[in-house]
């Protein structure tokens, strides 16, 4: 209490009329914020513990709960806004550097609302997705930039390694440790029955996920953990992370606390040992460093597996994007500063980067004006909320879209943002085992193959209005698109017309 | 035209027309022939466009590429003949002969030029004659303001103009020229300030399109050809396909009916299904490689070259087309009427199918 | 035959069956009005250990002892659910002392009940199973027999 005393940012409201005490609120909340009171025979709550993740609300059988914003607010200020005050006092009192979880939360442009798509009138028709075929299958790799023949004349159909997602959307790295074990399943899992890929992230591959190797893009990061011959193997694509659009020009932290049991195991770290990725690979100051290791692992895997490289969306992106293009990446994954992450730095994440969609029209474009963009496959990253969302991604020039927080969400995530804590009540963003239980991967797989089923038949509806009948012909084709309340800059890069041009 | 922007400046979407004829054993046949097929397709058009390509027109000049160009102004032509005259040899230089009608009205001046590439530039360039051809072409016409190059091949030509194609056919005097092969092209814009340019068959070196269909993947396609040195200045759909053409077939070396098997692929479920497999690999990897090509919305075409045509239609077969045949000439056009026009005992008539490419060869040696 | 099964590895122990349970044989719509503030007594029990835990109720079985030793030939079996007629229960606990389960128990007037899978109630299919945040408790048709 004291000057440190911030009151509690929620409100645990209990209708007391429905409460009917089974304590399942209690039981479910690993932050105990709910308790029973034997002497009053009600439930009470502590909200100073609460973070609004959700879970007693959607588990409470009569409804009887509701987590409201506290109105206990210091005066209303327009520069020094609550949060900044808060985040003051906590600094006055930890001396520490502040951590949050998921994606940028602030008020800058979304893009994609501020672009819509077309739609076929008259001049030519669109076409029905329940009647006619309509292709979502996407290849991603190396394109040779000239058709060989044999002496025959016969074509040599000889291809630098591709992958073939049969929706041009993946699940994006997201690590075992950082993530539960039942997490990954559910990904890798519905990877597999949805014919697309999902990233083992900076974790390494649990012995277990093997089997969905096929459908499992392996990540190498800076840390280079849990990285081994067999582990490059396994997976159909390897990536190597150089950034990561939460938190641009910093490595992770995953707490000692979570290096627990298999974890540690895969990581091939010690139990208890804080798993440090640094800030930069140590072996890459520079961009004929990345192309050594690019080779290294092209090498390691005798050139059958494509090598992604991912890196945060900043300010030049567009020439570090043409410079991976020729350091023979086969595809480059930009991340958006919306992206999510486990944990990073408050300012590191509130205020580093570009959105996503400026840096995927500059990069599409600057590798178009170098004619290099065949030799390189474009994944964008970073906040891709929905179908259109997709769908604006590829017609900007994107050839797929990586997702993590959707595929959170349909995990049941309520983007309370408190991944760091480690407990997370939906057993996603935790390694307590009686957390991790909570997510069912029979569940948990069944719910992302239906969100990617229902995106993809949107992508078909909106593909077909355009009377477009191939993702392919959908790539890049900037004319799709038109933008609202956005100024002659903003369209110069996203490369489009304004609504009514 | 007060704000209206130019073509080019912005995308005109269009309905139209087309047709073309071929004889394969080399006769020839005078433009007249092809200039009456348009007439019961006159609903086709709006009158802002129509336009003629003949090849085997012009065999005492075979060696030499015939540059048709549309200038604005003399000070333009001098300017351009200078730009020409540092790459090429021109051998003849003259007014392409036309006969005023009420009809046809605002003509540009309509020049054709006979030129061979300097061998000592094509040394000094590194660059085989037909690339040489085609950048002066793109250089002109994306550089060179009221300049605009609108044919460009080896004993072939093209003849276009705003207006009904049937009244473009007789100001042009067609039936002073004798081809092997006619196509033709009548113009349905949704808007146009009415540019010559504009109008159609579009054409690079020997490779002429004709156009029926405003197809959806023409961004992709353009944004993707234009890293090749190509650049597309009118914002059409014939213009696009001509130069996916000349990428795939002159460029990477594709056949015909490989370069049809990328534009107009085959379904993933259709090559899953081939039995052949060699065939199943072949169109497995063409679509990996180029699928930015892929040409996706309504489409009929007619592609002209040296020896030959190809009709192709998108693969849901979204836009009429029907050939013809008769003796040793086949007919191809958007309505039967219009083979009827030209042939009215024409044999044969079938409406080939989505991405099934119908090529028309002159016999060898013929031409 | 459909029978109710508990993968304990997904258990929560959250207790919500016991109250989905209760709700669904209380005869009522309304399930605060029909639960609040009274004890509860149902068909389904979370067992807890260290650190597992398991919702057990009747497995309805093929040679179940509870019918063969009924005093006054309550339980009986029906379409393979053993069922009970409360009416002729005479509360003298011969089955809760030989079910191996436990998954008999009186309700609050001393009469036997135990789950009957929803058939005959409001539910209609069991409500342990629909109302489980993990599906951890399933009904479906397994080889295995008891």
């Amino acid at each position: 209490m004291g000057i440190d005393f911030i009151y509690p940012e929620f409100e645990v409201v209990r209708n007391e009329n429905r409460c009917i005490a089974c304590r399942v609120c209690e039981r479910q909340c690993s932050n105990e914020v709910h308790s029973f009171s034997a002497e009053r025979g009600i439930m009470m709550s502590d909200e100073t513990k609460c973070v609004n993740c959700q879970r007693c609300v959607s588990l409470c059988p009569t409804r009887a709960l509701k987590i409201v914003k506290s109105n206990c607010t210091l005066r209303e200020n327009a520069n020094w806004q609550n949060d900044t005050i808060r985040e003051i006092y906590k600094q006055a009192q930890s001396g520490g550097v502040l951590l949050s979880s998921m994606g940028n939360p602030k008020p800058f442009p979304v893009y994609w609302d501020k672009i819509l798509i077309n739609a076929s009138q008259v001049t030519n028709p669109s076409i029905d997705p329940l009647r006619e075929p309509m292709e979502t299958h996407v290849t991603l790799g190396k394109k040779p930039d000239r058709v060989r023949r044999d002496e025959q004349g016969n074509i040599l159909r000889e291809l630098p390694p591709q992958i073939s997602l049969s929706m041009p959307v993946m699940f994006s790295a997201m690590s075992y440790g950082s993530i539960s074990y039942n997490a990954h399943a559910s990904l890798a899992r519905a990877a597999t029955e949805l014919g697309i890929l999902y990233n083992t992230g900076e974790g390494g591959l649990h012995e277990d996920f093997y089997k969905y190797g096929a459908n499992t893009i392996v990540q190498v990061a800076s840390g280079r953990f849990g990285v081994h011959e067999d582990y490059l193997e396994a997976g159909a694509a390897i990536e190597i992370k150089m950034g990561q659009g939460a938190k641009p020009g910093i490595g992770g932290h995953l707490p000692g606390a979570k290096i627990v049991g298999d974890v540690s195991k895969t990581r091939m770290i010690p139990e208890g040992s804080d798993a440090i990725s640094p800030a930069p690979h140590h072996d890459i100051y520079s961009i004929e460093d990345l192309r050594q290791l690019v080779y290294s692992l092209k090498e390691a895997t005798e050139y059958q597996k494509p090598v992604i490289v991912k890196v945060a969306a900043v300010h030049n992106i567009a020439a570090i994007a043409s410079g991976i293009a020729r350091s023979g990446a086969d595809i480059i994954a930009i991340d958006g500063f919306r992206g999510g992450t486990g944990a990073a730095p408050t300012r590191i994440r509130d205020n580093v980067g570009i959105p996503i969609e400026l840096a995927l029209a500059a990069v599409d474009q600057r590798l178009r004006d170098e004619g290099i963009r065949n030799s390189v496959s474009l994944v964008a990253g970073g906040s891709i909320r929905s179908a259109s969302d997709v769908v604006k991604a590829i017609a900007l020039g994107a050839d797929a879209c990586y997702i993590a927080t959707a595929a959170l969400l349909a995990l049941g995530c309520h983007l309370c943002r408190t991944c760091q804590s480690g407990k997370c009540n939906w057993g996603i963003a935790t390694q307590q085992p009686e957390l991790v239980r909570r997510l069912n991967p029979e569940t948990g797989c069944e719910r992302l193959v239906n969100l990617m089923t229902a995106w993809r038949r949107e992508i078909m509806e909106l593909m077909g209005g355009m009377g477009i009948n191939s993702i392919e012909a959908l790539r890049g084709n900037r004319m799709m698109l038109r933008g609202v309340g956005l100024n002659q800059k903003e369209l110069d890069i996203l490369g489009i017309s304004h609504a009514g041009e | 035209m007060g704000k209206m922007r130019k073509e080019g400046q912005f995308r005109i979407p269009s309905g139209c027309a087309i047709a073309a004829v071929i004889s394969r054993n080399g006769e020839r046949m005078p433009g007249d022939l092809i200039a009456k097929s348009m007439e019961p397709m006159h609903e086709r058009s709006n009158g802002l466009g129509g336009g003629f390509a003949g090849y085997g027109i012009y065999p005492e000049y075979r060696d030499f590429y015939a540059l048709h160009l549309f200038f604005d102004s003399r000070d333009v032509r001098k300017e351009c003949e200078t730009l020409l005259k540092e790459y090429f040899e021109i051998v003849q230089s003259e007014i392409i002969p036309t006969r005023k009608i009420p009809e046809i009205t605002d003509e540009p001046i309509i020049w054709r030029y006979f030129v061979a590439p300097l061998n000592s530039m094509l040394r000094s360039l590194q660059l085989d004659e037909k690339e040489l051809v085609a950048r002066t072409v793109m250089k002109i016409n994306t550089e060179m303001k009221g300049a605009y190059v609108f044919s460009s091949g080896k004993n072939m030509g093209t003849f276009k103009a705003v207006g009904f194609p049937e009244d473009v056919g007789r100001f042009y005097q067609l039936e002073n020229y004798a081809g092997y092969s006619w196509t033709a092209h009548g113009r349905y814009p949704t808007n146009t300030p009415g540019w010559w340019g504009g109008a159609h068959p579009f054409t690079l070196l020997d490779f002429s399109v004709v156009h029926n269909g405003e197809i959806s993947s023409y961004d992709a396609n353009r944004r993707f050809i234009e890293m090749f040195g190509y650049k597309c200045t009118l914002l059409t759909d014939t213009e696009v396909i001509t130069y996916i053409m000349d990428y795939l077939i002159r460029i990477q070396g594709l056949s015909m009916t490989e370069a049809a098997n990328v534009v107009a692929a085959p379904f993933w479920s259709t090559i899953e299904r081939e039995w052949d497999r060699e065939e199943r690999q072949k169109q497995a990897y063409l679509r990996t490689v180029f699928p930015s090509l892929l040409v996706t919305g309504p489409f009929s075409i007619v592609l002209g070259f040296t020896g030959g045509i190809m009709a192709l239609n998108d693969r849901l077969k979204l836009r009429s087309m029907v050939v013809g045949e008769k003796d040793e000439r086949v007919y191809i056009a958007s309505e039967e009427a219009a083979i009827r026009a030209m042939e009215p005992d024409v044999e044969k008539i079938w409406a080939p199918a989505g991405g099934e490419p119908v090529i028309i060869r002159v016999k060898e040696g013929v031409c | 035959m459909k029978r109710v099964y508990v993968n304990e590895q997904w258990c929560l122990g959250c207790h919500l069956c016991e109250y989905n349970c209760a709700f669904a044989n209380s005869g009522m719509t309304d399930m605060v009005l029909a639960l609040k503030g009274k004890p509860i007594y149902p068909r389904i029990h979370v067992e807890e250990g260290e650190k597992i835990t398991y919702a057990v109720s009747c497995r309805h079985c093929e040679d179940p002892l509870c019918v063969k030793s009924c005093i006054a030939g309550a339980l009986f079996r029906q379409d393979g659910v053993i069922r009970i007629d409360r009416k002729k229960c005479v509360g003298c606990f011969t089955c809760v002392l030989v079910c191996p389960y436990g998954a008999l128990a009186p309700n609050e007037d001393g009469v036997m009940q135990k789950c009957e899978l929803c058939l005959e109630n409001s539910s209609g299919a069991p409500a342990c199973v629909q109302g489980c945040p993990n599906r951890a408790i399933v009904y479906e048709e397994r080889e295995e027999s008891q």
